[in-house]
């Protein structure tokens, strides 16, 4: 049983079929098998967020679930949101107000953002510091990031997108 | 945000039109890093890469007896398991001192541990697999038969006869002494009207790189030549390192950094699993990737800030500080860090002591000791927390002893503003401060009075809240007094190279690194200005030896001052070229032409002449054309380095608001500023965001971060459940301000803002948190600041 | 930070899941959310032989209300939990409790069956069974039971369930609608584990507790049903009785040591906590300032 299981599901919108040993987790088949490199790891138990991924439209840390759960489930990374323009004008946020420095916990970060944006479409900043507060970010100190999320909130309100 | 020039009376390369210097814009290539398309070391995969794993100690301080192998090299997957005797064949010990450091010594120290181990966390064996999983699979299978050895832990006791000797070659447990003395500090005391005297305790923490330390080692048999991708703050550090602890050239080693996740000081230092990672692709002859994880990175990133500090502060009862004393102690791990050694830390603290102050009498001992626990070494801001706690809070109790405001105390001692240039006690020599604009400045900002009545009203109806201010200096732009001058290969200059392409773009390679700070976004900046070439035609290279001039790259605040320097002299070389050849090419004389927006132009009228685009295309396909003796010179490059000031020291002052809940200990931030000065600022944006990560830093230690160590040496909390980060929920909104007194060294004028957020967010909260306990009638000079030793302070438990 | 290897059996159904640990016992772990399994295992403080994902048994999944009673599904998520009309209405306790579980991403993969099997003395969820009088329905080789919360837990990270046991899900009354309830702890940050936390469920009637339930967790090895409650029903409440009733959750109180706090602390934020409980409740904030803090 410690043999690779065959598992198929969507990543981005592209129909993946592997076989992965039962304890490469998600993050790693995302990461190693697929190059899918936005996926960050920060910790690997499930504190930092920087894996943050989305399994069947909810926010997910990649690195608390096995590949194989991920069977027959659709995963949408970083990499996928991008070209997907679903994010554009959260990451033009982010750009416009350097709300990143290194750049290395963002795509979670993003991930959490959006998140938070599609439950709530007019947060209060308590409220963005509390759905983020699982994501650590070394550089920012945080606040540019809130305004950045509280920006598109305002945006999309006023373009009721 | 408000900057005002304090000498605005000349006009220099900064100030032409569409000069980007000063404007908030935003910075190149952050696309990259928004669609999850960086080059991190922790994404790269190289033909034939193997991962290596070390297998680590578990004791504090053991005698290696016998490793066994045999088993762990049957395993599936695995390469090869290389032990600290085997590996010293391929790389030479090293040994942490600078020569400045008077008296510091430490041990040779390997890449992989020979014969005993010193902390919990050193790695004794290098598993080598086709994956981690099977390297770590296998470390399970080493055996190592240890001795355990007595461990000497506690800094208290380091130095006490009974306290095992780390290293019997040293002869005892003291790394480093420093003694200091200015003024007369003894009479200083007698005559003044309070002496208040306090113990200051800091947590041992680390950085936390959101990306752990990263390396992918590659060694090419066939070229006799190592590539190391790295995630590093100074490439040729490392490369001149690597070179000589393999027997190797600097030529034979290229170092290539990408992108970085996150720095902090953590990255500018050698470990002793990178150099195993180097020596393992030589002696394997195929690229070998290190991605520490997180327990190891807690267990082997360096640690910092544990020192416990005793501090004495004389008063008048007019509120002139008469004297400053402290007797400053820390422990620094096994070893002192190599290149740039684990003394800079305490020497930093006695430099740093008093600093804002104009006081003359100045006593310091700093003593740097050994003990079983993991190296502590230089992390954002170093020495600076420590050196500002004390003073600042010795500040406000003096305050207290005499019954004045915390403001007007330091009213009656910063050094005036029109008093530089000056000198230290310690012997820092200031070339331009702002104690006093700066602390107006912010009184104005968080609107001091009203903060005051609001804590009066609010403290009738058992709500405890605390104002904490505190100033401080930052040492910025670093010259050779660093580490050059103690024999250390670590430049402290900085080169810039830049080249008009053939469509009339500028190529800009630069020494300095890039970690977020904006190195690249501040060079483009200074090159787009200073040529007159929009910023979106200039592409700067950073972080590979092979191609940028050499340089120290990017730490202790020197992007900026030095690269930045480097860049703006280079662009007006370039820009001298492109005239020349333009008014060969236009038959007119360069003093009449400028560019502007890419064009060349005419300076009177701004009427074009000839497009960038155009003089690249002659130059290049066309010189024929050129009129004979005309020899273009369309690359240019220049090094920078200060040389009449050791540092750049910038200053500034930081305001906490805080809430204490006197029932629980827990402490609420509300409010944070900060009015800084750090010269020239080129993008104000990504100033104040190097400070509010600063500040978040320190507020990290202020209220969370602690290496919580056992008696025998045993990290308990290396995990990130455990070691407690700042995050987004506890953080409260910062406000910045600038006052700017650029510095005469350079053109440019800028100095450095890396380290004023963490310098002082500690001190300022410390003293908010005091100030909020001051019905209670008790004191607080311990970090982190948990409920446990507020509680502890009201005598609640 | 990989976790060991180990095989793995994607569960058909309980029947099939309990067959499957009866068949690997001990050397097996039950993979339910994963979100305290899967870091174990990567920081490698547990190798299972064996991972038995019941991940995808629909039946052990929602909420349903049978009478006066409120059955949760072993894998009902936190996230399910705090979105459901039904957890508001009949058991509001709950609600407020996971609100205050982890983070978003790990609310939409943890479980309640998750939580309770895992029983971490400092989680919120088992402190909330007790209080609410739950029981914990297992299946195991023998046929299905019904534990007392008040029974299930044994000590930190233990419980009455045996390798071969499968939790299936737990039953709460439905919350009186007089009832009241009071969620609070004490985490250095959000979304940390509580250095002591309160889940406390009451039953007012006039100015007195008709009933009162006081679920303590992070104060000892396993959640406690704090016995002090007594002192505080069906009289009326005045700052000499909560001070009592304070000494006497001090005394039944044990806590353990850890880096956030020492069991002194623990045993005076556990008073606090009852003077907030009891402020709240009666809606008394006399009995809170210049309380027994």
């Amino acid at each position: 049983m410690t043999a690779p299981v065959a598992i198929s599901l969507s990543v981005n919108g592209e129909r993946v079929e592997a076989h992965v040993l039962p304890r490469l987790n998600l993050a790693d088949f995302l990461r190693e098998h697929l190059k899918l490199t936005g996926t960050h790891l920060g910790c690997e138990h499930g504190v930092c967020g920087a894996c943050t991924v989305r399994v069947g439209g909810e926010i997910v840390r990649s690195c608390l679930m096995l590949a194989v759960q991920a069977n027959d489930t659709v995963v949408e990374t970083i990499e996928g949101l991008s070209d997907s323009g679903e994010i554009a004008d959260l990451q033009a946020a982010f750009r416009d107000r350097n709300a990143l420095q290194c750049g290395f916990c963002t795509p979670g970060m993003l991930m959490a953002a959006q998140d938070l944006l599609r439950e709530k479409r007019m947060p209060a900043r308590d409220e963005i510091r509390e759905h983020l507060s699982g994501n650590y970010c070394r550089c920012t100190g945080y606040q540019a990031i809130i305004d950045a999320v509280e920006t598109t909130a305002q945006m999309r309100m006023e373009l009721k997108v | 945000m408000s900057s005002i020039r304090t000498n605005p009376e000349r006009l220099s390369v900064l100030d032409r039109p569409n000069s980007y210097i000063g404007k908030t814009v935003p910075r190149p290539n952050l696309d990259r890093l928004l669609q999850g398309r960086g080059s991190y070391v922790s994404d790269l995969e190289l033909p034939r890469m193997a991962h290596v794993v070390f297998l680590r100690s578990p004791h504090a301080h053991a005698k290696i007896v016998n490793i066994d192998v045999a088993p762990a090299k049957q395993m599936s997957g695995v390469i090869a398991v290389v032990t600290g005797e085997e590996l010293a064949a391929v790389i030479t010990p090293w040994v942490g001192v600078l020569s400045h450091l008077k008296g510091l010594k430490s041990a040779p120290q390997s890449a992989i541990a020979v014969g005993r181990v010193c902390w919990q966390g050193e790695a004794v064996a290098a598993i080598v697999a086709t994956s981690r999983a099977a390297a770590e699979d296998a470390a399970e299978h080493v055996a190592v038969q240890y001795e355990e050895l007595e461990a000497a832990t506690d800094m208290r006791t380091a130095l006490d006869p009974a306290t095992p000797i780390i290293h019997a070659s040293l002869g005892d447990n003291l790394a480093f002494e420093r003694i200091h003395e200015a003024g007369a500090v003894d009479q200083a005391f007698a005559e003044s009207d309070a002496v208040v005297e306090a113990d200051f305790v800091f947590g041992r923490h680390t950085g936390v790189t959101l990306e752990p330390r990263s390396v992918v080692a590659s060694w090419n048999a066939a070229e006799a030549r190592l590539t190391i991708h790295q995630g590093t703050q100074a490439p040729h550090m490392v490369q001149n390192i690597a070179a000589l602890h393999l027997g190797l050239r600097d030529s034979q080693v290229r170092v290539v950094c990408k992108d970085v996740g996150g720095s902090f000081g953590i990255k500018v230092h050698i470990y002793a699993d990178e150099m195993a990672t180097y020596a393992l692709a030589k002696m394997l002859r195929r690229p070998v990737k290190f991605v520490a994880d997180r327990v190891e990175s807690f267990n082997t990133d360096i640690h910092a800030r544990d020192h416990r500090c005793k501090g004495k502060i004389g008063i008048k009862r007019d509120g002139t500080i008469t004297a400053f004393e402290i007797d400053d102690l820390t422990g620094i791990g096994p070893y002192s860090m190599y290149p740039r050694t684990s003394a800079i830390e305490a020497n930093q603290v006695v430099n740093l002591v008093g600093g804002p102050y104009s006081n003359k009498n100045y006593r310091a001992r700093a003593r740097v000791v050994f003990q079983n626990k993991n190296v502590m070494c230089q992390y954002r801001a170093v020495g600076h927390p420590i050196a500002c706690s004390v003073t600042e809070g010795l500040v406000d109790l003096a305050a207290l002893e005499i019954g004045m405001d915390p403001v007007e105390i330091r009213r009656r001692n910063l050094i005036a503003d029109d008093a530089y240039p000056c000198t230290s006690p310690s012997g820092l020599r200031f070339e331009q401060l702002s104690h006093h604009a700066s602390l107006t400045k912010i009184v104005e900002m968080m609107d001091y009075q009203a903060l005051r009545s609001e804590q009066a009203r609010l403290r009738k109806d058992g709500i405890f809240r605390g104002i904490g201010i505190a100033s401080f200096i930052e040492v910025t732009n670093p010259s050779a007094a660093f580490y050059g001058v103690g024999g250390a290969r670590i430049s402290s200059q900085d080169g810039v190279a830049v080249r008009l392409d053939a469509q009339g773009s500028v190529i800009c390679l630069t020494s300095i690194t890039e970690q977020g700070q904006g190195s690249e976004s501040l060079t483009a900046q200074i090159v787009g200005s200073v040529l007159g070439v929009s910023m979106d035609r200039v592409r700067v290279v950073l972080g590979d030896t092979d191609m940028t001039p050499y340089g120290g790259g990017t730490w202790a605040s020197r992007g900026a001052g030095i690269g930045g320097e480097a860049a703006l002299q280079a662009t007006k070389v370039l820009r001298q070229n492109i005239l020349d050849v333009a008014a060969a090419i236009l038959q007119a004389s360069p003093a009449e032409l400028d560019i502007v927006n890419n064009v060349v132009v005419s300076a009177s009228d701004g009427t074009p002449r000839i497009d960038l685009n155009e003089l690249a295309r002659i130059v290049y396909f066309r010189p024929d054309t050129l009129p004979p003796g005309i020899q273009p010179e369309l690359m240019a490059t220049r090094h920078f380095v200060p040389r009449e000031y050791p540092f750049a020291f910038t200053n500034g002052v930081q305001a906490a608001w805080v809430e204490v809940d006197t029932d629980t200990g827990f402490v609420k931030l509300l409010r944070h500023w900060v009015v800084e000065d750090c010269g020239t600022i080129i993008n104000p944006q990504l100033v104040d965001e190097q400070i509010r990560g600063g500040v978040v830093q320190g507020l990290g230690a202020a209220l969370f971060e602690k290496c919580i160590y056992d008696d025998r040496g045993q990290l308990t909390n290396a995990n990130m459940a455990d070691y407690l980060v700042p995050m987004s929920g506890e953080m409260p909104d910062i406000d910045v301000g600038h006052v700017v007194s650029p510095t005469r060294e350079s053109e440019l004028g800028a100095k450095g803002a890396g380290e004023a957020g963490t310098a002082g967010a500690a001190a300022a909260v410390t003293n908010a948190v005091n100030d909020a306990l001051t019905p209670f009638e008790t004191i607080i000079t311990e970090i982190p600041l948990t409920p446990q030793v507020i509680l502890t302070a009201l005598k609640k438990i | 930070m990989k976790a060991s290897a180990f095989a793995y059996a994607r569960a058909t159904s309980v029947a099939n899941a309990l067959e499957l640990l009866a068949v690997h016992g001990e050397k097996a772990r039950v993979l339910s959310g994963g979100q305290s399994l899967i870091p174990a295992m990567n920081l490698r403080l547990v190798a299972p032989e064996v991972i038995v994902d019941i991940g995808g048994l629909a039946e052990l999944r929602g909420i349903v209300i049978e009478g006066e009673t409120l059955v949760i599904g072993a894998l009902t998520r936190h996230a399910d939990l705090l979105k459901s009309s039904d957890i508001v209405k009949c058991a509001p306790l709950l609600a407020a409790a996971v609100a205050h579980i982890a983070h978003p991403a790990i609310r939409n993969r943890g479980t309640i069956g998750g939580s309770l099997a895992q029983a971490d003395p400092a989680s919120e969820l088992p402190a909330c069974m007790l209080t609410l009088g739950a029981s914990i329905v297992v299946r195991g080789p023998g046929g299905e039971r019904r534990i007392a919360a008040e029974e299930f837990f044994r000590g930190i990270y233990e419980t009455q369930l045996a390798p071969q046991d499968l939790l299936v899900a737990v039953e709460l009354p439905v919350a009186d609608s007089g009832s009241a309830h009071f969620f609070q702890e004490f985490a250095r940050r959000h979304g940390d584990y509580a250095i002591t936390g309160l889940a406390a469920q009451a039953v007012l009637e006039g100015d007195r507790f008709a009933a009162l339930r006081l679920g303590y967790f992070a104060v000892g090895d396993r959640p406690v049903l704090a016995e002090a409650a007594g002192k505080l029903t069906g009289v009326t409440v005045t700052p000499a009785l909560l001070a009592e009733a304070s000494d006497a959750l001090s005394d039944e109180l044990d806590p353990h040591e850890d880096q956030q706090a020492t069991p002194a602390m623990r045993r005076h934020l556990a008073r606090i906590l009852l003077t907030r409980c009891m402020a709240s409740l009666l809606k008394r904030p006399d009995l809170q300032i210049g309380g027994v803090a």
